[in-house]
């Protein structure tokens, strides 16, 4: 998968919000182990020690968790996942709302245009 | 010792000229450091002057506790802004001659990187482009196994594709002991590999930052803020 990162924005909280996709996508399923430090920082082209940074922020989180031999693996706990799961789906519908406020559109106005809309695509 | 390369009060004249005012910096092991500044400001200088190719007027510079020499010549690998190779020389023939002259050579590597960047080790240097040049230099100075590498405008020829895989080859190569300094004007291809970055100018240190914490304070980018501060 492509890496992408804005260059205005701090590199690891970029690296974190990726990361998350990642997971709850399923690329990174629950339970499965990370590719070590280095061959992330290479894929996604950052400076490892930033790479490090995002992980234990993660590992913070609860949403990895580190096994001193073995390396670094995606929590077992489903309810974890679909938790950041949500919150990620919150932020884009936040963020669309406000989008659709902008252009003039009420809460009540976005909604049923989003089903006229999702109507029309089937 | 945990700084890879100090500078005390670090000053250097040129006649009729400062390069550098009093310096004093602390970089420690296991960091990627950006040295950025406009031309002129200082960065060549600083680097020669770890190397030893030029004596400091007054002040320090010690490399993982001391001063340049034999000894610091066998942990620092130096890349410099000239080529110093002969040209009738091909590849196999630096790389033998490198691999003779320092021990921490992997020959291994070196011929690795060549052909992932596509260098035919039986060409001569006399016949290869510019950009083909700059490769090969920095193969070679990246297959040594040091503690601290000096990067003198590493990728300045080098096109945009190649670029990416120098800057993904440092990141992959590069031990967690070691420190690469990079002086460079392409800081929008390098800030992401970067730790920290220096900013030299007219020979004075004006900042020394994390490059995330410039973004988060600043909310743009490390080559955005240089262009801010070094406006014309």
């Amino acid at each position: 998968m492509a890496w992408n990162l804005k260059s205005d924005r701090p590199i690891y909280a970029q690296l974190i919000e990726q990361i998350e996709l990642l997971i709850v996508s399923g690329v990174y399923p629950a339970g499965s182990k990370l590719p070590s430090v280095r061959d992330m920082a290479g894929e996604a082209s950052v400076n490892p020690n930033t790479m490090q940074r995002a992980l234990a922020q993660l590992e913070n989180d609860g949403l990895l968790y580190s096994q001193r031999t073995s390396g670094r693996f995606v929590t077992e706990d489903v309810e974890r996942i679909m938790q950041t799961k949500n919150s990620l789906a919150q932020g884009l519908i936040e963020e669309f709302i406000e989008n659709m406020g902008n252009l003039g559109y009420d809460r009540q106005q976005t909604i049923s245009l989003l089903e006229r809309i999702s109507k029309e695509e089937k | 010792m945990e700084n890879i390369l100090e500078c005390q009060n670090l000053v250097k004249f040129f006649p009729g000229c400062l390069a550098l005012n009093s310096i004093n910096l602390a970089v420690p092991k296991g960091r990627i450091v950006g040295l950025l500044g406009p031309n002129g400001s200082g960065k060549s200088t600083m680097i020669k002057l770890a190397n030893g190719l030029i004596t400091p007027t007054s002040g320090k510079i010690l490399i993982d506790g001391m001063e340049p020499g034999i000894e610091t010549k066998k942990i620092v690998s130096y890349l410099p802004e000239r080529t110093y190779l002969n040209d009738w020389m091909n590849v196999n023939n630096m790389i033998n001659f490198f691999a003779d002259f320092y021990e921490d050579f992997n020959k291994q590597k070196a011929y690795d990187m060549l052909r992932r960047l596509g260098v035919d080790p039986a060409q001569r240097l006399k016949t290869m482009s510019k950009g083909t040049k700059e490769k090969v230099q920095l193969i070679l100075v990246m297959s040594r196994e040091a503690k601290l590498y000096l990067l003198d405008e590493p990728i300045g020829g080098v096109d945009p594709a190649a670029r990416d895989y120098i800057l993904d080859t440092i990141i992959s190569n590069y031990s967690d002991e070691a420190t690469i300094v990079i002086s460079t004007h392409l800081i929008a291809d390098v800030e992401k590999v970067l730790d920290e970055v220096i900013f030299i100018n007219q020979g004075n240190i004006v900042l020394t930052s994390t490059v995330d914490d410039i973004r988060e304070k600043e909310n743009k980018s490390v080559d955005a803020l240089f262009r801010e501060v070094f406006k014309c």
